[in-house]
């Protein structure tokens, strides 16, 4: 406000770690990251609250270590959120013109949308996102701008996300607990794809799924708007926990293997053989069988992608992906996933890389940072529309203008 | 119950059923062949196929090739769309292929072109010519692809759509009755023999004078709406001990999984034929030993006397399940099948035993739970429920796959 710079932080609880994210908007709205934090997360479990004194503890932590880096002071975050109580669905709102020349005004926009977001959710539940795909004008399909068009019934789909909202309000008071205002709460699944994708490839369609310690979320774009999304509390952590059952070792080792050996599809080379678990002193404790170990992810990961694939067919979006599946997320590391992926998607299957935005690489091209690099986008694009609309003194310039023609 | 009484009700029909049994595309057409047609006397033959070259070599003497410009002779190039976007503009030419039959069996291999695409629009042909519509289909080997399986699970569901009942072979299995050496010709013979099997019992359940009647429509009932698929088998035996050894070959059956399908489905058709000697002992000794198999399924029994098959003594069992768990469906090829076996078997029992109460007149062994599936971390957490199936058990052991 009192510069031509404005600070954006977004902030994401994870399940295996929270991670803060930086970026400074210039007057022209350019985007530019300038510092990061992390700490691992160690209150969070499918990407929900258990215990809120450890998460603040951490959070804490990751917040100064941004601050340091980007020597800025964080006053307010948009906050990511998540867990297996979200659902997205699509809904359609009604609404007929009623003026006398039949225009539509800005009136009827709003009164159509807000049509199409009163629904019938449960009551706990509240609306996290109403985003707007197209509007109807007497049945004419994909108006995007219908003030000033002539008809006599205006329709408008929108993809409504909803959770929980006791457990969404338990992360909004446990920021504001440490002296941080809440700007925003965005899905992080749309977060993540607002980082990663282009306005093409939303054009296109594309599926975007990340893939976190305990939740994964997925988000389908086809048409430049939102079509579908959901969560799946499945994440890194049920990896671990499948081999260290599987296996019979601790959780802590299994995370070790899984993080040291781990493959997204069984290679040849491991057929047979063993990996051997040593001690502190170089003692050889365990031997453990490399070709289960990789079996048994394999399994959970191939599971994870036929669920959201079994998804995207009874909604009938799997014809639509023309720009193919993004990955990121934590896991999105597993060597070997892409060629997973594509096999359960029969589609191409990238690497998903946060583009469009400039700033420092390091966070950039990390997988896991996708989230949080997007809340900082979603701010960011926020507060351009914030400044584009048109405030007391842009209003008084026109008038001035008006009055007073150059020419 | 004398031999001129008609086996089942269609309300055109007087005395035998008109049969046609109509092969679509090559797989069809090579299964047509594996059947002989000469053993079918009074059921009428025919080949629908895109490919001219295959059709000219069919051995069915009505010939129905679709085909248009766009295709130029080549076929329908594996594309299951563009073959049925061709039956559906040439479905006034189906209808009438199919007109005047009772009964229609189909004959395909689902997951190619032709085959995938043509059968379930041929049985909604069949159907709105007053027919009623059974499809005996393969399915691919796993070998050949997500994408062929796909196709073939897809045309399998328009197919349960459209027809009264399928009866699907699952290629896979063909595995574990063929040895390393076998040859692809041998092997398509046996996948082929055991499809013409089940046609053959089908065949004799409608045409042979039945002493226990099993109605078309009882199969029809039994076939539909069961979304797994269906498991059959056609076992034959003769001499003195030949009941206790058509129990015996239906329970160490591969096509009936050693049996355990049996255990898994919750209805099941046995058609018993045998020649004029058929004792009522026998048939209870072979309905025995399925009933113990499987204790809470419906189970619908028919039998007939033929007298040309003198000392043999032929039973069809056909088992259909609903919803089995992803997973069992098909077996993966490098998972033990013994392990395989148990773990399923636990499962089996505890889903079974609810039912089995209610039974009530079977005392059932108790079983301590001794496999405790952990949920590990997961422990205090809400259980993250998916269609049914805790996604926090590891994926490995909800799929029965065993780490030997």
């Amino acid at each position: 406000m009192f510069d031509d710079s404005n600070i954006i932080a977004g902030l994401e609880i994870g399940t295996s770690k929270i991670c803060v994210v930086v970026g400074e908007q210039n007057a022209d709205g350019a985007l530019n990251i300038i510092g990061l934090g992390q700490a691992r997360s160690r209150g969070v479990r499918k990407g929900e609250i258990i215990n809120p004194e450890q998460v603040e503890e951490d959070l804490r932590a990751a917040i100064s270590e941004a601050e340091q880096m980007a020597d800025v002071e964080i006053r307010s975050v948009y906050l990511g959120v998540s867990g297996g109580h979200i659902r997205g669905f699509n809904n359609r709102g009604v609404h007929p013109v009623v003026s006398a020349d039949r225009e539509i005004s800005q009136d009827d926009v709003e009164d159509v949308v807000k049509n199409a977001k009163a629904i019938n959710l449960p009551a706990e539940n509240t609306v996290i996102h109403a985003v707007r795909q197209h509007f109807f004008v007497d049945g004419q399909d994909g108006v995007t701008q219908p003030v000033g068009m002539l008809g006599a019934r205006l329709e408008v789909d929108m993809h409504v996300i909803h959770g929980h909202a006791n457990r969404l309000q338990n992360v909004v008071r446990l920021v504001r607990a440490t002296s941080l205002e809440v700007d925003d709460v965005v899905f992080n699944g749309i977060a993540t794809a607002l980082a990663l994708l282009s306005s093409e490839q939303k054009e296109l369609g594309a599926l975007v799924i990340d893939i976190g310690g305990g939740t994964t979320e997925f988000v389908v774009y086809s048409d430049g708007v939102i079509r579908h999304s959901g969560v799946l509390a499945v994440g890194g952590d049920h990896i671990s926990n499948d081999l260290a059952y599987g296996l019979k070792v601790p959780l802590t080792r299994a995370e070790k293997l899984k993080l040291e050996f781990g493959t997204a599809v069984p290679t040849a080379t491991a057929k047979g053989q063993t990996i051997s678990i040593a001690n502190d002193l170089g003692l050889e404790l365990k031997r453990v069988n490399h070709e289960h170990l990789q079996r048994i992810m394999s399994l959970r990961l191939e599971e994870l992608f036929q669920l959201i694939a079994q998804d995207l067919e009874s909604a009938g979006l799997a014809d639509y992906l023309r720009a193919g599946v993004f990955i990121c997320g934590g896991s999105s590391r597993v060597p070997g996933i892409v060629a997973l992926a594509e096999n359960v998607f029969q589609m191409n299957v990238a690497p998903g890389h946060a583009t469009a935005i400039s700033g420092l690489t390091t966070a950039l091209d990390q997988p896991e940072f996708a989230a949080a690099i997007g809340l900082v986008k979603f701010g960011s694009l926020k507060n351009r529309r914030r400044a584009a609309r048109p405030t007391l003194m842009g209003g008084l310039k026109g008038v001035f203008h008006k009055m007073m023609p150059r020419s | 119950m004398n031999a001129e009484n008609p086996l089942f009700e269609i309300p055109e029909a007087a005395g035998r059923p008109r049969v046609r049994i109509i092969a679509v595309g090559n797989a069809g057409d090579a299964l047509l062949g594996a059947l002989g047609p000469a053993e079918f006397a009074g059921a009428e033959f025919a080949a629908i196929n895109t490919d001219a070259a295959a059709l000219a070599a069919s051995v069915a003497p009505v010939k129905i090739h679709l085909e248009n410009k766009l295709f130029r002779g080549l076929g329908s190039g594996g594309d299951p769309d563009r073959a049925r976007a061709l039956a559906e503009e040439q479905f006034a030419t189906l209808k009438s292929a199919c007109a005047g039959a009772n009964v229609v069996f189909i004959l395909a291999g689902l997951g190619g072109g032709a085959g995938s695409g043509i059968s379930p629009v041929l049985a909604r042909a069949a159907h709105e010519a007053g027919a009623l519509v059974l499809a005996f289909v393969t399915l691919p080997f796993e070998c050949e692809g997500n994408r062929r399986e796909a196709q073939a699970h897809a045309a399998l569901e328009q197919l349960k759509a459209a027809a009264d009942g399928v009866i699907s072979l699952p290629s896979q299995k063909i595995f574990k009755l063929i040895d390393e050496n076998s040859t692809l010709v041998e092997t398509f013979q046996v996948t082929g023999g055991f499809l013409s099997e089940g046609v053959r019992g089908v065949w004799s359940l409608l045409t042979r004078p039945g002493l226990i009647q099993v109605h078309f429509g009882d199969l029809c009932a039994l076939l539909r709406d069961r979304h797994a698929e269906n498991a059959f088998a056609f076992v034959e035996a003769s001499g003195p001990g030949r009941a206790r050894e058509v129990a015996e070959k239906i329970l160490n059956h591969p096509l009936l999984d050693e049996g355990r399908a049996l255990a898994e489905s919750d209805a099941v058709l046995v058609s018993l034929t045998a020649g004029k000697d058929l004792t009522m002992a026998e048939i209870n000794r072979v309905m025995e030993q399925v009933k113990r198999q499987c204790a809470h399924a419906q189970i619908v029994m028919g039998a007939a006397v033929d007298a040309g098959l003198k000392e043999k003594l032929c039973v069809t069992v056909i088992a259909a399940k609903t919803n089995a768990p992803v997973g069992s469906v098909t077996p993966r090829a490098e998972s033990h099948p013994a392990a395989t076996a148990t773990v399923q078997a636990h499962r089996e029992t505890a889903a079974a035993r609810p039912r089995a109460r209610r039974a009530g007149n079977k005392a059932v062994q108790g079983q301590l739970p001794l496999t405790i599936i952990s949920r590990g971390r997961f422990d205090k957490s809400e259980p993250t429920l998916h269609r049914g199936e805790d996604l926090d058990i590891p994926t490995f052991i909800r799929r029965g796959i065993a780490l030997n």
